[in-house]
């Protein structure tokens, strides 16, 4: 056997579990949702077509499953993540380069439809480590909660990332 | 016809949704989804960090899953949750078959829900994206 690893898992990142981030914004407009309904594949006009989404009772071009708008970029601004590199936050007692997203989760409370405004807050939920084919892993969970302009949760998203 | 509550049975099927992405796709959906991690369309860096090529955005194959569910319940329905995991890469040019079941039907809240199991699938029969999804549907 060989000798014991100390934990990935600081004391500093233990701390920042539950913390909310400063809001985000995101946006929807009929670019932005044709634009990914086409990169999927999707074929139901209410993806791309301001009429077919109104009749189907829509308030116009409706956001395909996954997604939730845009993030509105500033080039000015510092990383979302933070300073600290390509994760930002503190970092685990040893350096882990790789990522890979490990699951999503979207919980749908009302319909999000172009011309929607969404502030997201997020959090980290979880960290766990453990061990597996990639080796030594970092398991994150975050959650984050999307508000819309009328300030209604619309939607409610988690994602696992493995770092290892 | 988009289908009704009172159409399900547990156990059911529903129709299959075929994918094969190209690497064009791979660039739509970095575009559409605003991922440009470049394991997705640059080969050199993919193997670079140990892959053997580029490989499939998971959240591509969630969306699918998503499609898969929408197109299954048409506008009559909602979709109220879904998820899945990322247990095994897909990689461009390769069938990605999108599957589900019906695992529960039910009533909740005054609302007709139908819980499925979906998943995707490699061409060696692999569950390489296996997820879960909420539907509320009219009867």
């Amino acid at each position: 056997m060989a000798e014991e690893l100390p934990p990935l898992v600081t004391e500093e990142m233990k701390a920042q579990v539950g913390k909310e981030s400063a809001p985000s914004t995101s946006e929807l407009d009929n670019t932005g949702i044709r634009m990914f309904a086409r990169s999927v594949g999707h074929t139901d006009p209410i993806y791309y077509d301001d009429a077919a989404a109104k009749a189907a009772g829509y308030r116009g071009i409706v956001a395909p499953p996954g997604y939730l708008g845009t993030p509105v970029f500033n080039p000015n601004a510092g990383s979302r993540r933070g300073p600290g590199g390509m994760f930002g936050g503190p970092e685990p007692t040893r350096p882990l380069r790789r990522v890979l997203n490990g699951g999503t989760e979207i919980e749908y409370l009302e319909d999000i439809c172009s011309g929607d405004v969404l502030t997201s807050t997020s959090h980290i939920a979880s960290y766990e480590e453990t061990k597996g084919s990639l080796g030594e892993m970092l398991i994150t969970v975050n959650k984050t909660v999307y508000k819309n302009q009328l300030g209604k949760t619309v939607a409610i998203s988690t994602g696992t990332s493995i770092r290892y | 016809m988009a289908v009704t509550w009172n159409d399900v049975s547990e156990g059911m099927s529903i129709p299959e949704l075929k994918k094969n992405c190209s690497t064009q796709q791979l660039v739509l959906w970095a575009a559409g989804s605003g991922d440009f991690y470049q394991i997705h369309y640059d080969k050199d860096f993919a193997v670079g960090t140990g892959l053997s090529g580029i490989i499939v955005h998971g959240a591509l194959k969630n969306a699918f899953l998503g499609q898969l569910v929408h197109d299954w319940i048409g506008n009559s329905g909602k979709l109220k949750k879904y998820g899945c995991s990322y247990r095994g890469m897909d990689f461009p040019n390769e069938d990605i078959i999108c599957k589900g079941v019906v695992t529960k039907k039910y009533e909740e809240g005054g609302e007709k829900l139908v819980d499925l199991e979906v998943w995707t699938e490699n061409p060696q029969g692999k569950k390489t994206t296996p997820g879960y999804a909420t539907v509320s549907l009219k009867s």
